[in-house]
């Protein structure tokens, strides 16, 4: 029941607060963050009562072995249920989404002044979506939820955006990232309904389950095509260049909040479908598509950077630093060893604290300074209190400086995937110098050189100096010592290195050595 | 358990202190903080250095903590102590603590000087990390930091754009080398399965025959690194525009310590290196290279910061020589007495610039020895070690014993550029001298220059100066157990003797040569170099020998191009045509919306009778 409650509570939490709205502003807010709260709380109590230790991995037989479980009949006729199931990487991503969540409604505390109450609606139903995504085994509805989260992301863009330079508004925005997502969650769904006829057919029944569509036989064509069906649903949404065009517009317009729950927790959601189902489902067709893959992200790597130095607005600056890391956890997970898969891990979650970490940063310069043209910033060190400082930590952990999680995460992935795949590990690691480049040329912009006038603003009140310093905190701690966390998904990783290497002893692909 | 933590962890702690201080602390006590945390650590690296020593030099090894643990990746947050890092742990809390007292002189007055002991102790801190490591993940931890630091404080001016962008460059420019490091550290972690130095170097001879290419391909990556980090031809562009920084830190950083850091890591790898000879022989060219050229751009600069940036090069270019001929050794020992000599000729020059209200062009200075008498004399004492003059300055002796090791490894070709090295750093150093000191006195500010008074301003300059002395050169780092011994260990002789009158006679000549030229006869050398070939030869090596505006033109704009080619994300653009499209098959359908039940009805009976038609057709 509680994996059911971790759904529940925020969708209950977005309706409490949405009737809240009739007694003032203040009360969505503290039931927002009431409910994300305990979610995070419930979250974390399951990480220390559960045992996601390594040692269980080794016995890793047929049966998946999942931690927690919940199963309800929904549709018997098609064989659908309401199927949750728990391991160590989704409580790990589930526990971000929780902490995500309570930094989202703190930073918009603030910034939020129009239709409180529905504006913590959608949040938290974003929330309860994504938290569907992490738990749900069937693959209805896993699908359910993927689009579920669609809808109260679209208003939170179009409702309470901003509204860009160069005609780029924020309704046109929302739509773009509905279109998008939209259309290749109905790839998605073709693949899904693919997947269950190639069973039906082989089998006589309908069944939507992980387990059991997992043993389908499927010809090398046929799940070579399914694959793609989910691969593109999950790339549009990693973003994986050229599927990328709706992130910086998104990025761009959203509120604070919006941009938070996007690059911290929606485009993870991405990363986690690969994981958990391109890659279990379709090994030996992945495994072929895994130079394909990496090349993709390589080129996301190469072309977030370039775009990131090309921009103006800071907002669309760090979006396009997102599409770079991402192509670092594509490769990291196409590469699929276990050292790989594990730094995919930590650089999603230390990319969801850095990417909060700058996009909050943003939010508090924009609420000072009335802009995010980088143009009109500039010399801001010292006129600011604590925020550049802040500032800088963020870019040095987005520039993945040791001791960050950041660095760890990728280089996890640049250790894992080099003996799989040097020529591309060589290709990826010029990236840690554009990365240099981009990250530095914020600070230059905004902090740094003559200063556009004299006065300071405002230095940040308690509230956003918490909020900085636990995130920061985080960095460093995941940074560190980042085994808590590694221990929690091994078993998970090593089931999917499993599956997926296993196909590789039949294909080989850009290996160095024989 | 030995106190050997506290080393990097009292500097750390200074960093947290000042950060979290949030603007409670004065300035005062900010410099206190900073001072004392590099002073304890001093402190504690004397406590540490002498057990180490009184117990007969057995190495330390301790563990704070399993890093990351993934199957055989497992490295470790692990220091060990040996006679190497030992001596870089003087070196780097010893010089760092003069330098930072010297700093709390320098930087009275500066409004940010939280952020300055902030980012020095955190300096100091990774420096510590980078050498006390036991893994090279661990070191890389250090390595980046100290990058990130030295980005940091030459950028610390942050009002002027300039900076900014030289802060830039530093950093850009060494992560490119970083980057060759860290895949580096690819390589070895897959074909030795550890990343501990230790093991490393034990296993590499087991693992790989010389010459094997992984050894060579492994070797050459971490010279990557290493010419990033140590200003060596072909990633040398950095360090001149470095000095935009505060001069301590200039002393500290681009002087004393970061730079020697690729020194380190060579001379910490040299079992790998052992294993690939042609590897080595490209470090000793690339010193030899770089010696030559950072000599020559030395002699045509004007700003005496810079002047002492490219002699810094130089003198690392000697360093990287004796790598390169296995003296191993005598590149610790010289970067030891460099550390000393040069962190005097910059902490004088600072003392020289905050004296003159912030001139640094020796265009404008001149006549001041009387006026500032320390600095006169740090100049004196440092420029001599610099110049090597014979049996005072600890700088001949530990260059004596890199000229003779290289003569001993039978590279004739390479001593010659070490001895022209030499008389080119007679030549810049006696220049700096005279046109900082003497002559006469050509602006303003020169005229009006205040010598600084107090401890804090006296005390590091005296004490670095009889460090700079013969003195210094006493001190023996004990190197013999850790780094292998050199092609002339055992040879001292006749030859030996030989050469080391032969190294006095060329710095002694270079010396009397350059106060005729420089001195004696000023008037006729600026003529001859006022136009024709020598002007465009004296401004080829005041541009360096003009690498910036190559890399400009090779990678800086091609890089901005491309920049401005996609800002406006070309692939979105493309994509967004599926959209036009629909919206144009929108206007053209629309467009038959017309209202006119003539045209539908028109339509319908052709749609009808196209229907039929095939109907017909079909059947």
């Amino acid at each position: 029941m509680t994996l059911l409650w971790l759904i529940l509570i925020p969708f209950i939490g977005g309706l409490l607060c949405w009737q809240a709205d009739r007694f003032g502003d203040l009360l969505p807010r503290w039931i927002a963050l009431a409910t994300m709260l305990v979610e995070l709380a419930i979250t974390l109590g399951v990480w220390f009562h559960g045992d996601y230790h390594l040692g269980n991995a080794g016995m890793a037989g047929e049966a998946l072995r999942w931690s927690m479980e919940w199963r309800a009949a929904w549709i018997p006729r098609f064989g659908i249920d309401v199927h949750l199931a728990l391991d160590g990487l989704s409580l790990v991503l589930i526990a971000l989404t929780g902490l995500l969540g309570v930094l989202a409604v703190l930073c918009s505390w603030h910034e939020i002044m129009r239709r409180v109450g529905f504006f913590h609606l959608n949040l938290l139903w974003i929330l309860g979506g994504v938290v569907g995504v992490f738990l749900a085994i069937d693959l209805f509805l896993f699908f359910f939820f993927w689009e579920m989260m669609l809808v109260p992301m679209y208003f939170l863009i179009a409702l309470w955006g901003h509204s860009g330079s160069e005609g780029r508004t924020r309704i046109r925005a929302a739509t773009k990232f509905f279109i998008y997502t939209q259309a290749s969650g109905l790839l998605m769904l073709v693949a899904i309904l693919g997947l269950v006829f190639a069973h039906h057919a082989h089998s006589g029944e309908y069944t939507f389950a992980y387990a059991d569509l997992m043993q389908t036989p499927l010809s090398e064509s046929t799940a070579m095509w399914l694959m793609l069906g989910f691969f593109v649903a999950f790339a549009v949404k990693l973003p994986v260049v050229p599927l990328h065009g709706w992130l910086p517009d998104a990025h761009a317009q959203a509120p604070t909040a919006g941009s938070v729950d996007l690059a911290g927790i929606l485009l993870k959601t991405a990363a986690y479908g690969m994981l958990r189902f391109a890659l279990p489902l379709f090994p030996e067709a992945s495994q072929a598509f895994a130079p394909v893959a990496m090349t993709l992200g390589l080129i996301g790597i190469f072309y977030g950077a370039l775009l990131a130095c090309g921009q103006q607005d800071i907002k669309r600056l760090i979006a396009y630093t997102s599409i770079a890391h991402m192509g670092f956890v594509l490769i990291g997970i196409y590469a699929g060893t276990q050292l790989a898969l594990q730094g995919v891990v930590l650089m999603m979650v230390a990319h969801a604290f850095s990417a909060s970490g700058l996009f909050i940063l943003s939010g508090q310069l924009y609420e000072r300074l009335g802009t995010r043209d980088m143009r009109q910033m500039g010399g801001l060190w010292g006129r600011l209190g604590s925020l550049p400082g802040f500032s800088l930590c963020f870019v040095a952990a987005s520039l993945g400086m040791p001791g960050t999680a950041n660095f760890l995460g990728e280089f996890l992935i640049l250790f894992g995937s080099f003996p799989v795949a040097p020529w591309v590990v060589v290709v990826a690691s010029i990236g840690l110098v554009l990365a240099a480049i981009y990250s530095l040329l914020l600070m230059q912009r905004v902090h740094f050189g003559p200063a556009q006038g004299e006065g300071r603003f405002a230095d940040l009140d308690t509230r956003e100096y918490v909020m900085m310093l636990s995130l920061l905190g985080l960095v460093l701690l995941f940074g560190l010592y980042p085994q808590p966390l590694l221990d929690t998904t091994g078993a998970a990783m090593s089931e999917v290195q499993r599956l997926f290497g296993a196909a590789s002893l039949s294909t080989t692909l850009l290996t160095g050595t024989p | 358990m030995s106190l050997l933590p506290l080393t990097f962890l009292l500097p750390l702690a200074g960093t947290l202190i000042l950060t979290l201080s949030r603007g409670r602390l004065g300035a005062q006590s900010c410099a206190a903080v900073g001072v004392a945390s590099v002073g304890l650590a001093a402190l504690v690296t004397a406590w540490v250095g002498w057990r180490f020593l009184t117990d007969g030099g057995q190495g330390i090894g301790i563990t704070l903590w399993t890093w990351v643990a993934i199957g055989d990746f497992q490295p470790t947050i692990g220091l060990s102590l040996d006679g190497l890092s030992l001596t870089m742990l003087g070196i780097v809390t010893g010089v760092g603590f003069l330098i930072h007292l010297f700093a709390v002189w320098y930087m009275q007055g500066d409004a940010g000087v939280r952020r300055f002991y902030a980012y020095m102790n955190l300096f100091v801190a990774s420096m510590l990390l980078l050498v006390l490591a036991d893994n090279l993940l661990l070191l890389y931890l250090g390595w980046e930091g100290v990058g990130l630091c030295s980005y940091l404080l030459i950028g610390y001016y942050y009002r002027t754009a300039a900076n900014g962008w030289a802060a830039f460059k530093a950093f850009i420019v060494t992560r490119l080398g970083d980057v060759f490091l860290a895949l580096g550290l690819f390589l070895l972690f897959r074909e030795l399965g550890t990343l501990d130095i230790g093991e490393i170097l034990a296993r590499a001879p087991q693992v790989w025959q010389e010459g094997a290419w992984q050894a060579r391909l492994a070797a050459l990556l971490i010279l990557g690194g290493a010419l990033g980090k140590s200003a060596q031809l072909p990633l040398h562009t950095w360090l001149a525009d470095a000095m935009a920084g505060p001069t301590p830190v200039s002393a500290l950083i681009h002087a004393a310590t970061m730079v020697t850091a690729g020194v380190y890591l060579i001379a910490r790898m040299h079992g790998i290196f052992a294993l690939a000879p042609e590897v080595l022989t490209l470090v000793a060219l690339i010193g030899a290279l770089t010696l030559l050229m950072a000599g020559f751009a030395a002699l045509a600069q004007t700003d005496i910061k810079r002047v002492l940036a490219y002699s810094t090069m130089s003198q690392i270019g000697y360093m990287f020589l004796a790598l390169g001929v296995g003296a191993y050794q005598a590149a610790i020992f010289h970067l030891m007495t460099h550390a000393f000599f040069k962190a005097l000729l910059f902490l004088s020059a600072g003392a020289v610039i905050v004296s003159c209200h912030h001139e640094q062009d020796m265009r404008r200075l001149g006549g001041l020895w009387q006026k500032l008498p320390l600095p006169y004399a740090g100049f004196l004492v440092g420029g001599a070690a610099l110049a090597a003059l014979p049996l005072i300055t600890a700088g001949f002796f530990s260059k004596d014993e890199i000229l003779w090791e290289v003569l001993a490894a039978g590279q004739g070709g390479l001593l010659l550029a070490g001895l022209a090295g030499a008389v080119l750093t007679s030549l810049y150093t006696v220049r700096l001298i005279i046109g900082t000191f003497h002559g006469v006195a050509k602006s303003e500010n020169a005229r009006r220059a205040d010598a600084g008074r107090g401890l804090l301003h006296g005390l590091p300059l005296v004490v670095l100066a009889t460090l700079s002395t013969f003195l210094g050169a006493w001190i023996h780092p004990p190197l013999s157990g850790v780094l292998p011994a050199g092609p002339g260990a055992d040879a001292h002789g006749a030859g030996h003797t030989l050469l080391a009158l032969l190294a006095a006679a060329v710095s002694l000549g270079g010396v009397a040569v350059a106060i005729w030229l420089f001195h004696a006869r000023r008037h006729w050398l600026a003529q001859q170099v006022a136009d024709g070939w020598p002007a465009r030869l004296w401004q080829l090596w005041h541009r360096a020998w003009g690498f910036d505006a190559a890399y400009d033109r090779l990678f800086v704009r091609p890089y901005r191009g491309l920049v401005r080619v996609l800002h406006s994300d070309l692939i979105d653009r493309l994509l967004l045509l599926a959209a036009w499209l629909s919206w144009a098959l929108h206007r053209g359908l629309s467009g038959t919306q017309t209202g006119k039940l003539r045209l539908y009805a028109s339509t319908m009976v052709a749609g009808v009778a196209l229907v039929l038609l095939v109907l017909v057709l079909r059947g």
